[in-house]
């Protein structure tokens, strides 16, 4: 009996302390005036101010752009891989697999570090400097391994026997590929590119090292801002944040408890 | 023009084909053609090579050497997406993501068929494998028999001249592996469409095919109508294989006269060699039970177990010093003495698979008193022979025991096995210095699976030395 309480007091504050400071961010998004500990009364103005901000708006394009691009390229590439990964005889497999590993398991800092000096490098070669470019190719880097991740278990699942038949069938390969594999794998490379995204959205330690100072995202000028003092519109931004996540989270729900009501039907 | 005749009616010729997977071979020198219209089915234990001849002849492996011929065509080099034949495979591998409908017309919708036309083969295909009306599920929503009937119809509906099937019933329950037998076979039948068929149960085998062909390592042992394949097997493996039967060894005194079981007998074989060792089968339906005392009994035993199996009883009768499996529909009791009976005609005679009744093998002297051969060192004293020499050792099969391998002198893998009534024939294989095949015989009351590696200890105490000139 003890222990049951225990155990539900321990459960309260977990989701306590994960949700009351997203809570209070959103709270002071509508607060009237510029205090982080009064709340006064009620207003949209943060909002609006929010949308006139400039530089605000400019790096959270930015930072959708950066983001898309990235996770786009990298579950591409990723997919491509894990496609080949499959293929190769275990003792190799598993040696690819812990490479992949290891940028997961290494700290951001560490890679941002890393990237930029690489990045320096090749830019005294070939010429130019840090920006947007050098920052896709990081995210890029940071977000294959993920996708790599997501998308084997689903390879996997095939029946390897399922080419075979589309070719048999008389299927090219190609083309066996597209009509055959590539739809059983979808689900999978949908949620590495949803990873990817967020990834790369939410991504401050390599950006910050590896964009310069001609392209900034959003969670770098966030960065900057929280230096000097974040005003309420930050709050406001967060806000708009917190319920796109909220209906993606919804959109991925939906999917996985009808791929899983299909499975059940099995 | 005699070599035109034979090619007329053949659909499809393998001509020896060879492959082997990671230095192990798994085809050796395959030759087979297959007439049109032929249902034809490779039977065989699991790694013998009749699952990768079927993918060698759909094109998903290349051979290492050899042709395959389509019609009188080289497709060696062709692709499966070019090929006149299609598969139903060991699992159905039908796509999930497509149903029922769409699953068949995936082959026509590749080749751009008009849609009515591809509606109209659809559903003539559904009514042959008896599932009108399922167009609309999807494969996970069928039983396995019914995902099975659409694998068929699927390879069916391009009409192609050779269907291959990769033990399409293995995953079906008895029952239902029996009502599609028949379905097969009558498909077959009603279809312009070769079978070649590929399973490792031989009863699916006799029931179905118009040709079996028997395989064992890579190697076709037999190929014949299920009749011959039953009644005159060609070597010992394929008796063992196809059914139960008593197997023993036996030396052919004279044509039509065999010594066995101690005894000599008239039989129908002829054309062996005076006194050439031979392997003798008799089926255990064959072996007639005749009261004890009677004139017609050829020997006289002991029964030392029956079971029951439906329309027939099965009993071991012991007799001869050796363990007889016989068949009847009488019910007789355990510990009943009987005796047995059979006609010249019940005696099937083949040569031995291996041309070995002992171990015969050539060893050197290292030291003044030990002997060297394959990684085995023994002593023998008095040995009197100089070091360097070489000689000649005889090993009888029954002086070697089996062990566990860390008390062996030497592991090897096993090769074949068949029970003699007394005892296990196993030969088991290794390379000599020249790196020809050779085999270890070894009698044996172990019961042992084909490729193991197994320990092998010898009594050297029997093994024979003799200076070799």
């Amino acid at each position: 009996m003890k222990n049951k309480c225990l155990f539900r007091i321990c459960v309260t504050m977990v989701v306590i302390f994960l949700y009351l400071p997203i809570f209070v961010v959103i709270i002071f998004a509508f607060n009237k005036i510029k205090s982080r500990t009064l709340f006064t009364g009620f207003t949209l103005n943060w909002f609006i101010e929010l949308f006139r901000d400039r530089v605000i708006i400019s790096s959270l394009f930015n930072s959708f752009i950066l983001a898309t691009l990235a996770s786009i390229i990298a579950t591409v590439i990723g997919t491509l891989a894990a496609l080949q990964i499959v293929k190769m005889k275990s003792k190799s497999q598993s040696v690819v697999m812990n490479l992949n590993y290891i940028p997961i398991v290494n700290s951001d800092v560490v890679m941002g570090i890393s990237l930029m000096l690489l990045m320096i490098f090749i830019l005294n070669v070939v010429g130019g400097s840090l920006g947007f470019l050098t920052v896709l190719i990081a995210h890029i880097t940071i977000c294959m391994p993920y996708v790599v991740l997501t998308v084997l278990p689903k390879i996997r699942q095939v029946d390897p026997n399922m080419l075979d038949a589309a070719l048999d069938l008389g299927c090219t390969p190609s083309k066996a590929f597209i009509k055959i594999i590539f739809p059983q794998i979808t689900s999978g490379i949908i949620s590495a590119l949803v990873m990817a995204f967020s990834i790369s959205f939410d991504d401050f330690a390599v950006s910050y090292f590896t964009a310069g100072s001609s392209f900034q995202t959003l969670p770098v000028l966030i960065y900057s801002m929280a230096r000097k003092r974040i005003t309420p519109k930050i709050n406001a931004l967060f806000a708009i944040l917190l319920v796109l996540i909220l209906i993606m989270l919804i959109f991925m729900n939906v999917l996985d408890v009808r791929s899983k009501k299909l499975k059940n039907k099995k | 023009m005699e070599l035109g005749l034979k090619n007329m009616n053949n659909i499809l010729e393998l001509k020896d084909i060879s492959i082997s997977f990671e230095g192990e071979q798994i085809l050796d020198k395959l030759n087979l053609y297959i007439r049109d219209r032929e249902f034809v089915t490779f039977l065989g234990p699991s790694g013998c090579g009749k699952t990768t001849t079927l993918r060698i002849i759909a094109g998903f492996l290349k051979p290492d050497s050899g042709e395959v011929f389509f019609d009188n065509k080289n497709i060696t080099n062709d692709p499966p997406h070019k090929r006149n034949v299609n598969t139903v495979f060991q699992r159905y591998a039908l796509f999930p993501h497509l149903n029922v409908f769409e699953n068949i017309a995936f082959g026509l919708k590749i080749k751009k068929m008009p849609k009515n036309e591809i509606k109209e083969r659809v559903s003539r295909l559904l009514k042959v494998v008896n599932l009108e009306g399922f167009e609309r599920r999807r494969p996970f929503q069928l039983s396995g028999g019914q995902q099975q009937r659409i694998a068929i119809a699927r390879a069916l509906v391009n009409r192609p001249k050779i269907l291959l099937l990769d033990e399409p019933l293995c995953a079906l329950d008895l029952k239902l592996r029996k009502q599609m037998q028949l379905e097969l076979k009558e498909m077959q039948q009603s279809l312009d469409t070769a079978f070649i068929y590929v399973t490792h149960d031989q009863e699916e085998a006799l029931t179905m095919s118009d040709t079996v062909v028997v395989m064992n390592e890579g190697e076709i042992q037999q190929i014949g109508t299920p009749e011959e394949i039953y009644n005159e097997p060609k070597n010992a493996f394929v008796a063992d294989f196809i059914g139960q039967s008593n197997i023993l060894n036996g030396v052919m005194l004279k044509d039509y006269r065999v010594y066995f079981a101690k005894k000599e007998f008239d039989c129908v074989d002829k054309g062996f060699k005076p006194r050439q060792p031979v392997d003798v089968v008799i089926r255990p339906e064959d072996l007639q039970i005749v009261p004890k005392d009677s004139n017609s009994a050829k020997f006289v035993g002991k029964i030392d177990s029956v079971v029951f199996k439906g329309v027939h009883y099965e009993m071991e009768v012991y007799a001869q010093n050796m363990y007889w499996l016989v068949q009847t529909t009488k019910h007789l009791k355990k510990g009943e003495e009987i005796g047995l009976n059979f006609s010249p005609d019940d005696i099937h005679i083949m040569s031995k698979l291996f041309d070995q009744m002992t171990n015969i093998m050539m060893a050197t002297v290292i030291d003044e008193d030990t002997i060297k051969f394959l990684d085995v060192e023994f002593k023998r004293v008095f040995l009197n022979l100089e070091v360097g020499c070489q000689v000649k050792l005889t090993i009888p099969p029954e002086s070697i025991h089996l062990v566990s391998s860390d008390f062996a002198d030497i592991v090897l893998p096993l090769d074949s096995i068949i029970y003699k009534g007394a005892y296990n024939e196993m030969y088991f294989y290794y390379e000599d210095e020249e790196e020809n095949d050779k085999y270890i015989l070894v009698h044996s009351e172990n019961e042992e699976e084909v490729g193991t590696e197994l320990g092998l200890k010898f009594d050297f105490s029997q093994v024979e030395v003799e200076k070799f000139e």
